[in-house]
């Protein structure tokens, strides 16, 4: 079982190597390598669930040297979490890619520099490494910057250059933290550096660190002082790109990091759990707010990605207030269940949401909500694919958006945050009403000269969107006992270790 | 310490000019300083006063070595950073001909399709 | 490029590759390695094609060489740590060890060298052509045009 762990770096870069050794100019070859290694990517990923529950933290020691001084993968229930995000949302998006990427050219090559992306965002939850995680972030990251510039025109490379910029200023925000936590410490490994942050003599150095990661990982998460970015990067990139960018790479190389570093490698303070409380709420009224005038549905999805965001930073910020103040542990365990829940939904319903933008801009051409009126009557998969993201994402009770916004809102209540609370539902609301508008502009309005020819997207187009639709309702499901024991709760034991 | 303030120094030389300046290529040379400023931090995080280079030949006396030698590990941090930087520095001035492709200018205020 | 230039890059273009490949080579015992090898093995193609121009240095590295060694030598480091699972561990060294400072010692690391210098050597030659091929027109009307130059038009002998 040990041996899967670093198939999961290994297999995405063999395989993009192969394709681009081998079958640069053949499309239907890449076609099959690059779905066949998701596939085992998801079933791997899935399989991990049981050896976790069977066999507690998995450990393993690259080239057999132990912790300080090799690198070591770690396996843990925080990890298991963002690693089947990834896996899954990832296949999902390879299948879309098949037909969708018909339009562009060099198909293959837009493969290698997918599955290099699904690398380094692996490599990134698995390692137990300060150095590696920012080695596999920033091959996550440009990779993620040729994706978004793919469409080589005039706004694809505008975004990807506005995108690298940002991207690269966050990435020396985060060197510069890890070697002044080296200078602290002199050690890069995460578990002895949590041990040494357990033992609670850390200096000024150490919290000059926790600024640059704040920062660095805030960047790259676009959280709300930090989110200029995003609404540009993520509609430039091609539909599944943007599923995956927006669905899995924030949260792999943003919140995950942000978490982690956090919650297990500082000892918490009351100060850094009100830092990300007022990130996760300005995220969250600010992406709401600016989403509602967007008339182009990928922007609009693109700063619902930050409002969402923002959920799970006020849950996490909650549940580690409550831990740092010694307040009851199961407000602080609900706070954090509330939190990677949500960001779990969110990878399933925001990449159905970027996906079934990719089938209407692929149908009818345009991303403009008042131009593509009644889509539903010729597009009646994507329509109620997008539906069910809407309801879900808007938190409409039984998606799986309800669950975890509920979590999230109870668990302001009982840490006594009333107007926190009241601030979530109130987003909430108003998410409700931009996808209304969603719904009624783009689907259901009145039909519009033009759009007779239109027809619905090809069956492989069709397939992760209804995956993904029936996912919004059934992740639902996570809520309850056998599945959360076993998804869930490992990666909240995970992060509420320091109680 | 104070030598540890002016690579901050530099880092903020190379911030300001990522987010003032308003040419493509003063912004790809922005970016550089910032990596060379990190990767002298990295350096000189290792370093120890009057330390010897940390190699090893057959003259080499195992408990002398360790005693002055510099610490090896943010030497071989600083190669790995250096490697990122040339691929990113690469991808950046690919991007910036292909943006002079599409604009026919360097000035970024003139390259305004997207707005926040 | 002037007459000075070319004959001295004609003397050293070759004596540069040889030193990065010693530099590869012997990178497990003497400062160097893959890396260091690998860029002053690109560099030597470098100067051949800022000397004579991208015909002389494309003919012999082509474009698509260079792009199959750099995954080649990928695929190689990634082969060398897959293999090492047979022996328990990802990136085990399971060959030898052998003797400290002799060049055929330290089981896999000469053989890591010398696939990430192959990549990094063909991937810095790679870069350069594909930044030199660019060549941005402009035209009398404001327009402009993007070429990938085919012949060589820098040099006129």
């Amino acid at each position: 079982m040990n041996v899967l762990l670093p198939l999961f770096i290994g297999a995405p870069l063999g395989c993009g190597f192969v394709i681009y050794l081998a079958f640069r100019n053949r499309d239907d070859k890449a076609d099959w390598i690059a779905n066949v290694c998701m596939m085992y990517l998801a079933a791997a990923s899935l399989w991990s669930i049981k050896s976790l529950s069977a066999y507690g933290v998995l450990t393993y020691r690259m080239g057999g040297y132990a912790a300080p001084v090799g690198i070591n993968l770690v396996l843990d229930g925080f990890s298991l979490l963002l690693l089947i995000i990834i896996n899954v949302a990832g296949f999902l998006a390879a299948i879309y890619s098949v037909n969708y990427m018909e339009r562009f050219t060099a198909k293959a090559k837009y493969y290698v520099m997918f599955l290099l992306m699904v690398a380094g965002m692996n490599g990134v939850v698995l390692t137990g490494d300060l150095f590696n995680l920012y080695v596999f972030l920033e091959i996550a990251s440009i990779s993620s910057y040729v994706l978004v510039g793919f469409g080589c025109e005039r706004e694809q490379f505008e975004a990807s250059f506005k995108y690298m910029v940002l991207g690269i200023v966050a990435s020396a925000f985060i060197l510069v933290g890890i070697s002044l936590m080296y200078a602290a410490t002199g050690v890069l490994s995460m578990v002895h550096l949590s041990d040494i942050a357990a033992q609670g003599n850390v200096s000024g150095c150490f919290m000059l660190a926790g600024a640059f990661f704040l920062m660095g990982f805030g960047l790259k998460a676009a959280l709300v002082p930090f989110h200029a970015w995003l609404p540009d990067a993520h509609p430039s990139a091609p539909a599944p790109i943007s599923a995956m960018l927006s669905g899995v790479l924030i949260k792999a190389i943003g919140i995950y990091c942000i978490l982690r570093i956090f919650f297990n490698m500082f000892a918490m303070t009351p100060m850094v759990p009100f830092i990300f409380m007022m990130l996760g709420t300005a995220s969250m009224v600010v992406g709401a707010l600016l989403a509602t005038g967007q008339w182009d549905y990928k922007r609009l999805l693109a700063y619902s990605s930050i409002s969402q965001m923002g959920y799970v930073m006020l849950g996490a910020g909650v549940g580690a207030r409550v831990i740092a103040s010694g307040g009851p542990a199961h407000v602080a365990t609900l706070a954090v269940l509330g939190a990677l829940f949500h960001l779990i939904n969110h990878a399933g319903f925001k990449s159905l949401l970027f996906l079934t933008s990719g089938a209407v801009e692929f149908s009818t051409g345009t991303r403009d909500l008042r131009k593509m009126e009644g889509v539903s009557q010729r597009m009646p998969v994507t329509a109620a694919a997008a539906t069910a993201g809407s309801l879900a994402i808007s938190g409409v009770p039984p998606f799986s958006g309800f669950w975890s916004k509920l979590f999230i809102v109870v668990a302001c209540l009982q840490a006594g945050y009333n107007f926190l609370a009241f601030i979530a539902i109130g987003v909430s609301i108003v998410t409700l009403a931009y996808f209304l508008k969603v719904q009624k502009y783009a689907f259901f309005g009145g039909r519009k000269e033009g759009f007779e020819k239109i027809k619905e997207v090809p069956g492989l187009m069709c397939f992760p969107m209804i995956v993904l639709a029936v996912m919004c309702l059934a992740m639902g499901l996570l809520a309850v006992s056998p599945l959360r024991e076993a998804i869930l709760e490992p990666a909240v034991k995970v992060l509420t270790k320091q109680m | 310490m104070i030598i540890y303030l002016l690579c901050f120094v530099l880092f903020g030389i190379g911030l300001h000019a990522v987010v003032n300046k308003k040419n493509l290529i003063k912004i790809v040379v922005g970016v550089a300083i910032m990596e060379y400023s990190m990767n002298l931090l990295l350096v000189l995080i290792g370093y120890r006063m009057g330390g010897v280079a940390p190699i090893i030949d057959r003259e080499t006396v195992a408990g002398e070595f360790v005693r002055l030698s510099v610490d090896p590990l943010p030497q071989a941090m600083v190669l790995t950073s250096i490697v990122i930087g040339l691929g990113v520095i690469s991808l950046m001035v690919s991007v910036c001909i292909r943006l002079y492709e599409k604009y026919g200018t360097f000035d970024i205020t003139k390259i305004k399709e997207l707005r926040g | 490029m002037g007459e000075i230039v070319r004959n001295i890059v004609r003397i050293f273009a070759g004596f540069t590759l040889l030193f990065g490949v010693y530099i590869v080579a012997y990178g497990h015992i003497t400062p160097g390695g893959g890396f260091a090898g690998g860029v002053l093995i690109g560099g030597s193609f470098i100067l051949l094609t800022l000397a004579y121009g991208k015909k002389l240095a494309l003919q012999k590295l082509s474009r698509s060489m260079s792009s199959t060694l750099d995954s080649l030598g990928a695929l190689i480091f990634l082969f060398l740590a897959l293999v090492g699972i047979a022996g328990g561990y990802f990136f085990l060294n399971f060959l030898p060890l052998g003797k400290p400072f002799h060049l055929f010692s330290a089981g896999i690391i000469p053989l890591c060298n010398i696939a990430i210098g192959m990549k990094v050597g063909a991937s810095l030659f790679a870069v350069f052509i594909a930044l030199a091929m660019v060549r941005v027109v402009k035209h009398e009307d404001g327009t402009t045009d993007y070429l990938e130059e085919t012949d060589d038009t820098e040099i006129k002998q």
